[in-house]
C-alpha cells in the first residue's frame, strides 16, 4: 500500500511539471488528486518530522535539564495548539518580534541552557545531518492544522515587521537587480515550467503557498520550514547567504503570513 | 518618532487587508534590517546587497518610478552602455544558444569560477523546439525577422541586454552588462540568436 502510495505520488509529481503543457484542466485535475493524496499522513514522511519533533519539545536536555515544555509560543506556557498560526509575534519576555524559529532558538537558550550555536549549525538536514529546528517546527505548525493565518498586528514592533517584510519583498538588489517580487508579484507567471505563486497580494495563491509550508520536498528527502525557502530564494536571487533567523527573514515571513490569511493550514504538506 | 508614524498608518490600515494598505517602513529602518540579515556575509557579498539609486528608486516605488524619476533613470543608465568598440554588436549565434540556455553563476552556492549564463529561457519563450521556457518576459520568438534585421535594431538590443534601464526604467530583466555579469562577447552572441537568419529564434 505504501508502495503503491509512493508510485502515485511519483507520477503526479511528473505531471506537476507536465500540466501546464497539458492544459489547466487536466493538471488541474492532477493537482486535486495529489492534494487529497498528500492529506494522508502514513503516505507523507514529513510525519516522521512531526514525530521527532514532538518527542524533543518534551525531551529534557541541556545544562538546565529541561523540556520546552514550559516555553511561550505566545499561546501560553507550553500551549502549542494555534501557536504558528499567529506568528511571527511580539514577545514581552525577549522585547522582539520572533517568528518560530527564533523563539525556539530562544527558549533553548533560556529554559533548556542548549548550545544553540551547535542547534543553529544543523539548522538544515541533511546526508548525517539531523535538524532539531526543523522536527520541532513540523511539530508545532501540525497544531494549527484547520486553522486560518492571522498575523498579530497590536504591538509596533509586529507592525514594523510587516512594513519592513513589505519593503524587503521589493528591494531588489545583487548583481541581478533581483526582488522577491521580480518572480512573485503578478499571476499566472512561470520560470521555465515552474509557477510562480503570486505575493504581491492577499488571495489565493499566497494562502495555498503558506498553508502548505513547512513541507517535506521529495528531492531533497528532508523536511524545510519557511526559513529554508527564503534562503534558497536568496540563493537563486544572487543574494548573500541570509542569516538563520535573522530579523530580515522574519519581517519577509510576517509580510507572506499576512498575505495569506483566511486560508486553512495543513501541514506538514509534500512537494516536490 | 519613527514608531508614531508607522502606528498612526496602522490605524487607518485597520482590517483591510491588500498589500498596497501596508504602511511603507522608514528605508533607513529597512536598511538596518538588511545590515543584520546579511552580517556574516564577506564584504564582497554584503556590497552586492548596497543599493545604488535605480535600485532604490525602483524598490521603493515597486517598479511605478513618478515621471521625473523615470527620466533620470533613463538618462543615467543610458550614459553607461558601453557598445563594442568596432561597433560589431553581432557575435555567434549558436554560443548565444548557450547564453540563453544556461542559468548557472553568481549564486552563493556556485563554484568560484562558475560559467554565468544569461539563462534568457528562465523568463522568455525564444525558439519553437524549447518548450520549457518562462513567461515572465515578453516572447521573442522572431525577434530579428518582425524587425527585417535592421543593424539599428540589432544595436537597440545590444543596449536592451546591456541595460534594460536605459530603454525602460524599473524594467525587471538584470542589467547584464552594466553588472558585468555577462561579458561582452556573451551579450554579441545573444544578440546574434536574435538577429541572425540562421538562429532558430527567426525560424
Amino acid at each position: 500500500m505504501k508502495r503503491l502510495s509512493v508510485a502515485i505520488l511519483a507520477t503526479a509529481i511528473g505531471f506537476g511539471a507536465a500540466g501546464i503543457a497539458l492544459g489547466q484542466s487536466e493538471s488541474e485535475k492532477e493537482i486535486e488528486r495529489y492534494r487529497e493524496m498528500i492529506n494522508d499522513p502514513m503516505a507523507n514522511p514529513g510525519y516522521l518530522w512531526v514525530d521527532k519533533g514532538e518527542a524533543l519539545w518534551s525531551e529534557k536536555r541541556g545544562s538546565k535539564s529541561a523540556s520546552l515544555e514550559t516555553c511561550d509560543l505566545g499561546k501560553g506556557p507550553g500551549n502549542v495548539e494555534g501557536a504558528f498560526a499567529e506568528m511571527p509575534r511580539y514577545f514581552a519576555d525577549a522585547d522582539r518580534v520572533m517568528d518560530l524559529e527564533q523563539r525556539l532558538l530562544w527558549c533553548m537558550d533560556k529554559i533548556q541552557g542548549v548550545d544553540t550555536a551547535d542547534v543553529v549549525k544543523r539548522r538544515f538536514g541533511g546526508p548525517g545531518v539531523e535538524s532539531d529546528l526543523q522536527a520541532l517546527v513540523a511539530f508545532i505548525a501540525n497544531k494549527s492544522n484547520g486553522m486560518s493565518y492571522k498575523l498579530p498586528l497590536a504591538h509596533a514592533k509586529e507592525q514594523e515587521m510587516l512594513s519592513v517584510g513589505k519593503a524587503l519583498f521589493d528591494r531588489r538588489a545583487g548583481q541581478m537587480d533581483f526582488a522577491c517580487a521580480t518572480c512573485h508579484a503578478e499571476e499566472g507567471k512561470r520560470i521555465r515550467l515552474q509557477g510562480l505563486p503570486d505575493f504581491s497580494k492577499p488571495g489565493k495563491e499566497a494562502r495555498m503557498t503558506m498553508d502548505s509550508w513547512p513541507t517535506y520536498r521529495v528531492s531533497q528527502s528532508q523536511l524545510r520550514t519557511m526559513q529554508h525557502r527564503l534562503w534558497d530564494c536568496y540563493r537563486q536571487m544572487r543574494h548573500p547567504v541570509p542569516e538563520y533567523g535573522s530579523d530580515g527573514i522574519t519581517a519577509l515571513t510576517s509580510y507572506l503570513v499576512k498575505m495569506a490569511e483566511g486560508g486553512e493550514i495543513n501541514v506538514p504538506s509534500i512537494k516536490r | 518618532m519613527k514608531n508614531i508614524i508607522i502606528v498612526a498608518g496602522f490605524l487607518a490600515f485597520g482590517g483591510g487587508a491588500f498589500a498596497q494598505d501596508i504602511p511603507k517602513a522608514d528605508p533607513a529602518t529597512v536598511e538596518k534590517y538588511v545590515q543584520s540579515m546579511w552580517s556574516k556575509a564577506s564584504p564582497e557579498w554584503q556590497a552586492r546587497v548596497k543599493l545604488d539609486e535605480t535600485q532604490r528608486i525602483c524598490s521603493e516605488t515597486s517598479n511605478t518610478p513618478s515621471q521625473a524619476q523615470f527620466d533620470a533613470i533613463l538618462a543615467r543608465e543610458k550614459a553607461n552602455v558601453t557598445y563594442p568598440a568596432d561597433g560589431n554588436v553581432m557575435g555567434d549565434w549558436k554560443r548565444g544558444m548557450v547564453v540563453a540556455q544556461r542559468g548557472t553563476g553568481g549564486q552563493f552556492s556556485d563554484a568560484p569560477g562558475t560559467y554565468q549564463g544569461g539563462n534568457c529561457f528562465a523568463c522568455h519563450e525564444l525558439t519553437k523546439e524549447e518548450v520549457s521556457y518562462g513567461t515572465l518576459g515578453p516572447s521573442l520568438l522572431g525577434y530579428g525577422k518582425i524587425r527585417k534585421f535592421e543593424p539599428a535594431e540589432a544595436k537597440a538590443a545590444f543596449a536592451k541586454i546591456y541595460n534594460p534601464h536605459a530603454v525602460f526604467p524599473c524594467s525587471q530583466m538584470p542589467r547584464f552588462g552594466h553588472t558585468k555579469f555577462l561579458t561582452e562577447e556573451q551579450i554579441k552572441d545573444a544578440v546574434a540568436l536574435l538577429f541572425s537568419p540562421d538562429s532558430p529564434v527567426n525560424k
